[in-house]
């Protein structure tokens, strides 16, 4: 791997059913049965792990500190290592890649990245809060206080750039919901129209209860491995070829008004009057695509990935990410999914499980849940694990997983390939 | 030292509120009362009561923050406080029709980001006396101070602007 040190793989995954509130099982046994999925879908056991990464966002959440070692301890990992990673909304894809850096250090051959939230032990207001703490006290919070205001702002500055529509908008929750009927594992599967998404009820202005993502409960634990312990335990590893990250200033208010950083197949005429990222982008999204393809060798995105499965908080965030991630250019990203460039047959299928918006968005697990799916997509083993192939991407052989925190602060991206 | 074999809790009638028996869910409170310091950005918040609006500008490289730093973002050199002008436009907007718990009685309202001329980074901050209907991006809007100070951001709230 270009980011240096060792070839790391991912050899195994498993998911809880992600849904609004399941109070029978707590965080540890969430993630004890996704983690033994992930064991018995290989046949390995607990000894054959190295040690661990703990994926979850909030303490508020279940007022627990250490819910990271209360699930190592919970799964028989105890002594071995571990820490837990946390950068919210993009708490999963900075522990995935923590988890690469690991087995890549040489430090584990076998490494398990867990990620767990529940989000069900306050009411969805209240969680609002805790999530919208995740934004300055001093300036942010205390005047919008709600991330979907956040982001309806920037999907306002969208739209004004670039003429992008609400019902362009809207495309992205009927292509996501209706992805997810064939997804076991999703909270939401819907089978929905435009009209139906416009209709729902307006939460902040251009975003309905349609175009925003749920609250969940779940757990998604992935396994990796050094390319040695990899094809022992595996017949179809896959390779991560690359992984990048990218921050930005935690105040919206703050973000500048520069000039586009450019991919390979992008030139700086394409963007002459465009101050960059402004509110309107993420050049913590574009800087990890930057790291990422840079790594994987990826000069044209769109030709040379097959699928991705990226954070998709909200319908107006998966636009602006096709975008940063140059699967199209800045301002297209209306007409990309329009076109149905986007669909699970389209040029790049993107979020075939449903994404966030419909697969839910427990958050610690959500960034391995996307590795979990892309896993399988590139193992070809989708209808092995969702007992009906209709979410197979054909002939999928690369992917991309986008993780991403805050109004954009830390995105990660992650580039998996099939070997065989 | 005296044991006392018999030893015995005292009996409370404090109980418990019950949502569910199986599994068996309980309610649970947490409350806290923080001692926020506001530390460096102090100025910001008492300036506000005398209805003025302060920024940032870098000593070093002379970028200018509509929402005050102590260090610049871009080299890192400590900031001096900059007056803001009380009037700007509108960047882009929004209304709320929910929101979190501790501001859902607030709603419906609007939030918008402001520019204002010769400073190169937005405030954020509610608007009142327009609807989202009224709303456009380049409004101009007017900063509006309120005389009972609560030392929050919302001291400082926007209303349109003739032009």
């Amino acid at each position: 791997m270009k980011n240096g040190g060792r070839d790391v793989y991912m050899v195994s995954g498993g998911v809880t059913k992600f849904t609004k509130s399941n109070p029978a099982m707590d965080f540890r046994l969430r993630t004890k049965k996704a983690f033994d999925y992930a064991l018995n879908d290989i046949g390995i056991s607990v000894k054959d792990i190295d040690g661990s990464v703990a994926s979850y966002f909030s303490d508020h959440f279940q007022r627990q500190l250490m819910s990271g070692i209360m699930a190592q301890d919970y799964l028989a990992l105890t002594p071995k290592p571990s820490k837990r990673v946390e950068g919210g909304g993009a708490t999963g894809g900075l522990a995935f890649q923590t988890g690469v850096e690991e087995v890549a250090s040489g430090r584990m051959d076998v490494c398990a990245v867990y990620g767990f939230e529940t989000m069900s032990h306050v009411n969805t207001w209240k969680g609002n809060e805790f999530i919208a703490l995740a934004s300055d006290t001093n300036f942010d919070y205390p005047v919008g206080g709600f991330y979907t205001g956040y982001y309806a702002m920037m999907a306002v500055r969208h739209m004004h750039e670039y003429g992008t529509t609400v019902e362009q908008l809207a495309k992205v929750s009927v292509k996501n919901h209706g992805n997810a009927l064939h997804n076991p594992y999703s909270q939401s599967p819907m089978k929905i129209t435009v009209e139906d998404v416009r209709n729902s009820t307006m939460v902040s202005y251009p975003l309905t209860r349609l175009d925003v993502c749920t609250m969940s409960d779940g757990a998604a634990v992935a396994i990796l491995a050094s390319e040695e312990k990899a094809f022992e335990m595996s017949d179809h590893p896959v390779k991560i070829t690359g992984i990048g990250t990218g921050t930005d200033t935690m105040r919206l208010s703050d973000r500048p008004f520069l000039k586009v950083p450019l991919l390979p197949n992008e030139k700086e005429s394409d963007y002459k009057n465009l101050k960059y990222p402004g509110v309107h982008s993420f050049r913590a999204g574009r800087s990890a695509a930057i790291e990422a393809y840079r790594n994987a060798g990826i000069t044209d995105p769109l030709e040379e990935i097959d699928a991705v499965e990226l954070h998709d908080a909200y319908t107006s965030s998966e636009i602006q990410t096709y975008e940063d991630l140059g699967l199209c250019k800045y301002g297209e990203g209306g007409h990309f999914v329009e076109e149905g460039k986007a669909d699970l047959n389209g040029k790049v299928s993107v979020n075939p499980s449903g994404g966030l918006l419909a697969s839910g968005h427990p958050v610690g697990a959500t960034g391995i849940m996307q590795s979990v799916f892309m896993f399988w997509q590139l193992q070809h083993s989708i209808k092995k694990h969702f007992k009906d192939d209709a979410l197979q991407v054909k002939n999928a052989k690369r992917g991309l997983i986008h993780s991403h925190a805050g109004t954009g602060t830390y995105v990660t991206v992650s580039i998996m390939e099939a070997v065989k | 030292m005296t044991i006392d074999y018999d030893a015995k809790m005292p009996e409370t009638q404090n109980g418990t509120e019950v949502y569910n028996t199986d599994p068996l869910i309980v309610k649970s409170s947490y409350e806290i009362d923080y001692i926020h310091s506001y530390a460096q950005d102090s100025e910001f918040f008492r300036a506000l009561g005398k209805k003025k609006l302060m920024g940032s500008k870098c000593k070093s490289c002379g970028y200018v923050y509509a929402t005050p730093r102590g260090h610049c973002m871009i080299c890192g050199a400590e900031t001096e406080w900059h007056q803001l002008p009380n009037e700007g436009r509108i960047h882009t907007f929004t209304t709320c029709y929910f929101g979190s718990e501790k501001f859902l009685p607030e709603t419906p309202f609007n939030l918008i980001m402001v520019e204002f001329e010769g400073v190169d980074s937005l405030f954020m901050a509610r608007l009142i006396g327009a609807s989202l209907e009224d709303l456009k991006i380049g409004m101009k809007v007017r900063a509006r101070f309120k005389r009972n100070l609560t030392f929050s951001p919302t001291d400082v709230y926007f209303v349109p602007q003739k032009e």
